[in-house]
């Protein structure tokens, strides 16, 4: 398995399915390691850092994380590739940024489910990913890869602070849980500050798409946990699945309904626009792909719309990501040829339904 | 989220602040309308850990903070404070006393790690220190170009690393 084979499909967290798809992109959980006797990344030397390398490959590669791993080597792979991996979420903007000079690199599990990126902010960077509401599943597989790991790899570990990482935000249990929102409606609405403002108030992170800094494009919302000293994994993942969550899908349902009921040729509108323009551009940019692939989704989720499935959008979501688009074509194009190759390939995938 | 009532009506709070006056633990929750009615910019509990850092610090020290560096990896205080990030896994205990109190902010009162224990924790810690010390020795041979010791001191390691603990 390459990197090429898998830039031709969508990755499992954009499957579209499991539990609240509607609402309820994805799941993540990341947990955060160093190697016990290293110094962490950023204050350890070339060879010291070449040897944390050395000695996750050589765990990480064992096997005994099942067969099928991808290795990536980041100070050999392109620029192409990095960015790859960063639109399927498998390695962070961090991580791939061309100017580091560090070794480093990100093993990808055989069906995408799991990441794990080597010498990002801390030695090791397990993720899991999972495709709507599935974060009790989540924590199930990342534990396992976890326990896997720690049979052969020494984790830095303190009896009062936990594992301990690089940045002390993260020391303890190490573990981030996120989930992936679609927050259409509560945007049309104008509610999504409020909802921001509270996430925070409650000392959850709120991002966008592709994380830390970055927009919430395509009204898509990353709510994240920030605490990590003084609770338990299953805390937080109960508050995630018994309180965020729930409350969040309340909320959006609520606006949807609102919607329906108050503005429907409005919504009507904006969604038979989306597909209108999707079906007949010729020159497309990425943010404007996502918000109307996010009006889409929110027509087909209220039975507004049937021309187009949601396997289908969370297909183009990622194909039309500047990486995958090249790869599809096949060579690499300028911003200007990206956008008519984008155009292109919609029409393609819209029609072929 | 939003479980919270607002202090003075039954809206819900938007509004958090803790306050911590001569011990006495204050806490705040208001809804949009009454915050803005008493006036009070409250802020949002969660704050960058930069800024709880420069502040905590400023506080601490009546703003000359006493340099306190880790010995294993010569990280000073003050480049924690620039960077927000610690160089090695000994700089929690080197620190420990500057970062308790930090943590306790950061991460809403937790003090003490709750979750999973590694298999292999506890009297794994003073062998950590332990290889973690061989293998700053390590890099100043390799430094020094002193080859025949560095040789010795890797060998050395993966003794230790081979032991049952």
């Amino acid at each position: 398995m390459s990197l090429g084979q898998i830039s031709q499909r969508a990755g499992e967290w954009l499957r579209g399915a499991g539990p609240q798809s509607e609402v309820v992109i994805s799941s993540r959980i990341r947990l955060a390691r160093n190697l016990a006797g290293f110094p962490f990344v950023g204050r350890a030397s070339k060879a010291q850092q070449q040897e944390v390398v050395q000695r996750c490959q050589e765990e990480v590669m064992s096997g005994r994380l099942g067969a099928g791993l991808i290795w990536v080597d980041l100070t050999q792979s392109t620029a192409l590739d990095r960015q790859l991996l960063v639109e399927r979420q498998l390695a962070s903007r961090q991580h791939v940024k061309a100017t580091l000079d560090l070794p480093r690199a990100v093993a990808i599990g055989a069906d995408e489910t799991f990441a794990i990126m080597v010498n990002e902010e801390d030695h090791l960077r397990v993720q899991v990913l999972r495709s709507g509401m599935q974060v009790g599943d989540a924590f199930a597989q990342i534990n396992a890869i976890d326990d896997t790991l720690e049979e052969h790899l020494d984790f830095a570990y303190a009896k009062r602070f936990g594992y301990l990482t690089a940045c002390p935000t993260n020391v303890g249990s190490g573990i981030r849980v996120s989930v992936m929102l679609h927050l259409p409606a509560l945007k049309l609405t104008g509610e999504i500050e409020k909802v921001r403002r509270a996430a925070r108030d409650m000392h959850l992170a709120v991002r966008g798409l592709f994380g830390e800094g970055s927009e919430a494009q395509g009204d898509l919302y990353q709510i994240s946990n920030q605490t990590t000293l003084g609770r338990s994994e299953q805390e937080i993942l109960t508050y995630f699945q018994h309180s965020v969550v729930p409350q969040v899908i309340a909320y959006e349902t609520k606006a949807r309904m609102a919607l329906l009921q108050q503005r429907q040729w409005e919504l009507d509108d904006k969604i038979w626009r989306a597909w209108a323009v999707l079906t007949h551009a010729r020159v497309m940019g990425t943010e404007e792909v996502l918000s109307l692939l996010s009006h889409l989704r929110l027509g087909v989720n209220l039975g507004r719309i049937d021309t187009v499935d949601i396997p289908t959008i969370n297909e183009l979501l990622l194909l039309t990501q500047p990486a995958h688009l090249q790869r599809v074509a096949g060579r690499e194009l300028d911003p200007a040829s990206r956008r008519r190759a984008r155009a292109d390939l919609i029409r393609q995938r819209l029609a072929a339904k | 989220m939003l479980k919270r009532k607002c202090d003075q009506c039954n809206s819900p709070a938007t509004h958090h602040s803790v306050e911590i006056i001569k011990g006495q633990k204050i806490e705040k929750h208001l809804c949009d309308a009454h915050a803005a009615e008493a006036g009070l910019a409250i802020k949002a509990v969660h704050t960058p850990i930069n800024e709880l850092l420069t502040n905590f610090v400023k506080v601490r020290s009546g703003g000359a903070a006493q340099e306190t560096v880790c010995e294993h990896c010569g990280l000073r205080f003050s480049e924690f404070r620039e960077s927000s990030l610690l160089g090695c896994q000994s700089c929690y205990t080197a620190f420990e006393e500057q970062l308790g109190p930090l943590l306790e902010r950061a991460h809403e009162g937790g003090t003490h790690h709750l979750g999973k224990v590694p298999r292999r924790a506890g009297a794994g810690q003073e062998r950590q220190q332990h290889l973690l010390r061989m293998r700053k020795r390590l890099a100043e041979a390799v430094d020094c170009e002193d080859y025949e010791l560095a040789v010795r001191l890797r060998d050395d390691i993966r003794g230790i690393e081979e032991q049952p603990e």
